[in-house]
């Protein structure tokens, strides 16, 4: 008996952080997404499928998030794999501090101040200027999609090179000296044992990375220009701006809606490749 | 020697950096045999099984297998198999796949059907029939080593490479695994190459056993060959007990030396190598097994005519089952070590610690060995 009130004790200021932080939010976006926009702005209570009706209207933030977050997660992955590869697998124990250090330092930074450098460096001033040296011209770089995913991508890189590094690190390097030992040339190695057992890696990585990108606003804000904008864009500019309450949370609704689907169904994957290697946790 | 030899080691070193691994090391192992490097971990017992796996290379000298030179060739390319000491089973693979795994590898692949036949062959093989769909944590230690063994034997290969197979088992596991390889090699008639530092597993399975120390072979024999002639105090102190009495030569022939210890007696033993290892006035040791010595009560009189006796007294009694082991104080030698077999315990009735009693053994089965 004691035991269960000490529980309950225990899980109340997370219960209550639960509750007051995320669902009551959302119960009251939900509400929202349902009412109207007053006169001055803010929310008159209503039951109409209005805000819903007129989603097309944002339709480019959809499109752009839903392109531009999937994209970033694999190019993310793409770029994190083969670093998390050679920090677990080849740098030498004395490196591999001083590298893994060097992946984190970027975060001692404002991302803010980090994505403001990446203005000059794809501004008309850095790398068009260098391009036109060797007689590349009319090159624009900034407040294009391709800005916004360099952004992204560099904002994002340690969340994936990290659990990528992880799962390569823990892997039991004699399992790759085994199959050699069975006759599998150091690709073919790679491909049947190496990238199978370090998927909990890439499931998590791409998975952090992604969500955090679907809810994206200050890169697109500051490499797209205006130009190229996430759901996020539109959600700031809903609720500051426009102070449309009513049309912000239908078009918030609908992002939680997506989420949720596309992180089941992530899940779903994830766990059908999972069931075959419990052993992942065990190693 | 009549047998072509699977693999050959012709002065082969290998350094670490300053580390010296393996130092100037020559040897052949006949087809078909059962081989084993033994010694302490750092002997460089291991790297020579991986040098021969292809994991690493030789700084210096030549590695044959089958006559040929395998310097520089990658491990997926010699027709060797490894059971790894922890069996490295591949854990997102399941049984079936991980031994089938071999099979995979080679081009042109064989069918599937093909590879499941052979699958389920080496299964029964290794009587794990019918464990296909398993996964590897769901088997104990000793099916695990089974699978691994699978998983190389489906191969064919030349030579089996074994490194401490049997370490990760409980003992009683590990005795029916010792007889179980054992009948394997027999059946499969492949060369076997076993790395460990557990004599008895050396001893209770291989053909040849080669024992290693810092990096050099030390001696090179059947099992019999190293427990009664062992060329040094390392080798007899490795392979089985030894009670070692340190002194110096004072005489030598052909056959063995007599041995003055600082106590002042003098000891016959036989030397198995040549007699011209010791020198009158060298350091060498008297090595005499515990089974060899018996013990009885003063007055008694000893079991054969032997031809040193000293009284003792009992100091502990360890009782082994199929004989009793005692540490006793003998006057002159200190602390020796004896073992009684049961037929003997039961003549004498046994002794306990603080009795008075007498040992003695045969010249002819001590050994005069130098103290290296």
């Amino acid at each position: 008996m004691q035991g269960k009130w000490i529980n309950r004790l225990l899980l109340m200021p997370a219960t209550a952080w639960f509750l007051v932080m995320l669902v009551l939010p959302l119960v009251v976006v939900a509400i929202f997404s349902f009412g109207e926009r007053g006169a001055a702005g803010g929310y008159v209570p209503a039951f109409t499928l209005d805000q819903y009706l007129n989603l097309p209207a944002r339709f480019t933030a959809f499109k752009n998030t839903l392109l531009l977050a999937p994209a970033g997660t694999l190019a993310a992955l793409l770029i994190a794999y083969p670093l998390a590869y050679f920090l677990a697998v080849r740098a030498s124990p004395k490196w591999k501090t001083i590298l893994l250090v060097m992946v984190i330092v970027p975060f001692w930074t404002s991302i803010l101040i980090r994505t403001y450098a990446w203005i000059f460096i794809l501004g008309g001033r850095g790398i068009p200027t260098l391009l036109e040296f060797i007689g590349i011209e009319g090159v624009r770089l900034i407040n294009t999609p391709f800005a916004v995913l360099v952004g992204i991508v560099y904002g994002y890189l340690p969340l994936m090179v990290f659990p990528i590094y992880v799962s390569l690190e823990k892997l039991d390097k004699r399992l790759l000296e085994a199959s050699a030992d069975l006759g599998s040339p150091p690709l073919r190695t790679f491909r049947q044992v190496t990238l199978p057992l370090s998927i909990p890696g890439i499931a998590t990585g791409c998975m952090l990375v992604f969500i955090l990108l679907m809810g994206e606003f200050l890169i697109p804000a500051l490499l797209g220009g205006g130009k190229v904008f996430f759901i996020g864009n539109a959600l700031v500019d809903l609720f500051l701006q426009s102070r449309n309450w009513a049309y912000g949370s239908a078009v918030a609704a609908t992002l939680v809606i997506i989420m949720l689907v596309t992180v089941t169904l992530y899940m779903k994957l994830v766990a059908r490749v999972g069931e075959q290697r419990e052993d992942v946790s065990i190693l | 020697m009549s047998q072509p030899s699977d693999v050959e080691f012709v002065n082969v070193t290998k350094r670490f950096g300053d580390i010296v691994a393996v130092d100037h090391v020559s040897l052949s192992v006949e087809r078909g045999a059962f081989f084993s490097f033994l010694g302490p971990s750092g002997c460089g017992k291991t790297t020579s099984l991986r040098m021969i796996a292809g994991f690493d290379q030789p700084t210096e000298g030549d590695v044959r297998l089958s006559g040929e030179s395998v310097v520089g060739t990658p491990p997926y390319k010699r027709p060797v198999n490894m059971v790894f000491q922890h069996y490295a089973l591949f854990p997102h693979l399941n049984v079936g796949d991980n031994i089938g795994y071999g099979l995979r590898q080679r081009t042109p692949q064989p069918p599937r059907a093909e590879i499941e036949k052979q699958v389920s062959e080496t299964l029964e093989l290794v009587r794990l029939s019918g464990y296909e769909n398993r996964r590897i944590w769901e088997l104990s230690g000793g099916q695990q080593q089974r699978v691994a063994l699978a998983r190389a034997l489906i191969n064919h290969p030349t030579v089996l490479l074994l490194d401490e197979p049997l370490a990760a088992l409980d003992r009683k596991l590990r005795r029916e695994m010792q007889i179980e390889l054992q009948t394997l090699q027999r059946e499969v008639g492949i060369t076997f190459i076993l790395v460990t530092h557990d004599q008895e597993e050396a001893l209770s399975m291989s053909d040849t056993i080669c024992i290693m120390h810092d990096g050099r072979i030390v001696q090179t024999g059947s099992p019999t060959q190293l427990y009664d002639e062992p060329i040094n105090r390392y080798v007899a102190d490795f392979v089985g007990k030894s009670n070692f009495f340190e002194g110096k030569v004072v005489e030598a022939d052909g056959q063995g030396a007599r041995i003055e210890t600082p106590a002042g007696r003098t000891f016959a033993g036989r030397n198995p190598r040549d007699a011209a290892s010791l020198q009158a006035g060298a350091a060498a040791v008297l090595a005499v097994r515990p089974e060899i010595i018996f013990v009885g009560s003063p007055g008694a009189g000893a079991p054969y005519d032997a031809d040193v006796e000293a009284p003792a007294v009992i100091r502990n009694r360890i009782f082994l089952g199929e004989q009793t082991e005692y540490l006793v104080e003998a006057e002159g030698l200190g602390e020796v070590l004896v073992r009684a077999p049961k037929h003997a315990e039961t003549q004498t009735g046994g002794f306990n610690p603080g009795d008075q009693v007498v040992i003695g053994w045969q010249a002819a089965a001590a050994l005069a060995l130098e103290d290296a």
